[in-house]
């Protein structure tokens, strides 16, 4: 377990020596925030205005009491979008679709002598592939949060007033009522944070795949399973350190 | 020209090269033989330095590859191309974009130069209109010759081919062989093939090093490889049924 994490920080410390020049790594930045960020909006809109609208559903309907307002339920879906469902649990969708995509990459380069082919070049592999990943999932995660923080809300906004269970003007009070702005920036931090894991991780997985065909498709499995569980523990240590 | 000096690697305990020497001159096609899993491909990322040997030097005209500075060793990584075995084409590129990659990289060339230098390339390598086309749209062989396209973009000393003909059709292979052997003399390049097809073997053959289980037995040229009396060669040289009657045709 020690060791991996020491070939992990290698690697890490492998992605900033030898860079090639800033021309190179602003094109493969552009193209990995549209393999990265762009490609993945649709998924983070389906899933965040579905669970901002399950969160509302749920949340009226164990609100049983008279004595709590009904506004107390765009309350709760405000602040668990913006804390929880708008960063962790989109990275752990992110970590499956975007995880997976960068170890299978990786590790096909691997096995088909893509990355020999670039390192007998001159060109450090892990820098030139693996930095605009990086640089494009802590730049294009947070974005991704904001339109899930948003998108969220307005799940709830829209599965609240079409079945009536909250009238707009209650919603709309309930997500300003009490507002800390600072959560935003939490979900903004947590999103950087888990960008940078998610990237690293998989990238590591996927750039020391060593076999053919199934070990690619076992350094993806294994991708996600170590990004979804360091978003986690991160998420957990986050929270401490943050709220 | 390249020389190695008593290179020997193991990977965990097993020891896959023993002190193999040898020396590859210039104009010259110099083929590395031996039975699979003899450590072919091993010496071949030794001498790229992709693996790291624990013993022994491998010198370009001279230069030393595993010491000396960095820029040194990005110098010497320049003049070299490399014919991996499956091409090792970037997918996400065109057959264009996969050799002008070499030109972006390393070089301050001007767009239109770069150009026509693959052009020249594809011309070079019978692809010619095949510039826009995926590497997944091409045939085995073309892939190959897109993969010797890239690897003398750069107007290389040094050219190195990892089992060219693995995969291809006989009449194919012959052309693969050829084109890299006028890209030899062309260029008056120091050619590395590492192989164990006999048809290159006897066609291209310059010079031959047979390895054996890590160890280099045996080294000649085509002329004098079907006289060896090296047993280890004998077996891999005449397994092939057309010679073994050729001999035997011979020797009565």
């Amino acid at each position: 377990m020690l060791s991996v994490v020491g070939r992990y920080l290698i690697f890490l410390g492998k992605l900033f020596t030898r860079r090639e020049t800033l021309r190179v790594y602003w094109n493969r930045f552009l193209d990995e925030c549209l393999a990265i960020g762009i490609s993945s909006i649709f998924i983070v809109a389906i899933v965040a205005v579905f669970i901002g609208a399950v969160t509302c559903v749920q949340t009226r309907a164990n609100l049983v009491s008279p004595l709590v307002p009904v506004y107390i339920v765009s309350n709760i879906v405000r602040d668990m979008t913006l804390l929880e469902l708008s960063s962790t649990f989109m990275c752990v969708v992110l970590a499956g679709k975007v995880g997976s995509n960068i170890a299978g990459e990786l590790g096909t380069m691997k096995i088909t002598e893509q990355i020999d082919a670039l390192e007998v070049m001159g060109i450090n592999s892990a820098s030139y592939l693996v930095l605009p990943k990086l640089l494009a999932s802590v730049f294009t995660f947070p974005l991704l949060a904001i339109i899930s923080g948003f998108l969220g809300i307005f799940g709830g906004y829209l599965a609240g007033t079409l079945t009536g269970i909250i009238t707009p003007e209650d919603y709309i009070y309930g997500i300003r009522y009490s507002f800390v702005p600072f959560n935003v920036f939490i979900a903004i931090i947590k999103a950087f944070v888990f960008g940078f894991l998610i990237s690293t991780i998989s990238a590591f997985k996927g750039y020391y795949t060593r076999g053919g065909a199934l070990e690619v498709g076992q350094a993806s499995t294994s991708a996600v399973t170590n990004s979804c569980i360091a978003v986690l523990i991160a998420d957990y240590l986050l929270a401490e350190l943050l709220t | 020209m390249i020389e190695i000096k008593n290179i020997s690697k193991s990977f965990n305990d097993r020891q896959v090269l023993d002190n193999v020497s040898g020396v590859f001159k210039k104009g010259q096609t110099s083929l590395v033989i031996g039975a699979s899993g003899t450590g072919k491909s091993v010496l071949l990322k030794c001498m790229l330095d992709l693996v790291r040997p624990e013993n022994g030097a491998t010198l370009y005209d001279g230069r030393d590859f595993y010491i000396g500075e960095e820029e040194d060793k990005k110098n010497i990584r320049r003049e070299m191309g490399v014919l991996f075995q499956g091409g090792a084409l970037f997918d996400s590129q065109t057959v264009h974009q996969n050799i002008q990659f070499p030109l972006d990289m390393l070089t301050e060339m001007p767009e239109k130069e770069k150009k026509e230098r693959v052009e020249f390339c594809l011309q070079r390598v019978g692809l010619e209109g095949t510039g826009n086309r995926m590497p997944s749209e091409i045939s085995g062989g073309m892939k190959k010759r897109v993969g010797i396209a890239r690897a003398i973009v750069m107007n290389p000393k040094y050219l190195f081919c990892d089992e060219p003909n693995s995969g291809l059709d006989p009449l194919t292979s012959i052309k693969i062989d050829e084109l890299i052997k006028e890209i030899t003399e062309e260029y008056n390049t120091t050619t590395v093939i590492i192989t164990h097809d006999m048809n290159s073997v006897l066609s291209i053959g310059d010079y031959i090093m047979f390895l054996y289980k890590g160890k280099k037995l045996w080294e000649g040229n085509s002329q004098t490889i079907l006289d060896t009396t090296v047993p280890e060669l004998e077996e891999f040289v005449f397994s092939n049924r057309a010679l073994k009657q050729m001999r035997d045709d011979k020797r009565h």
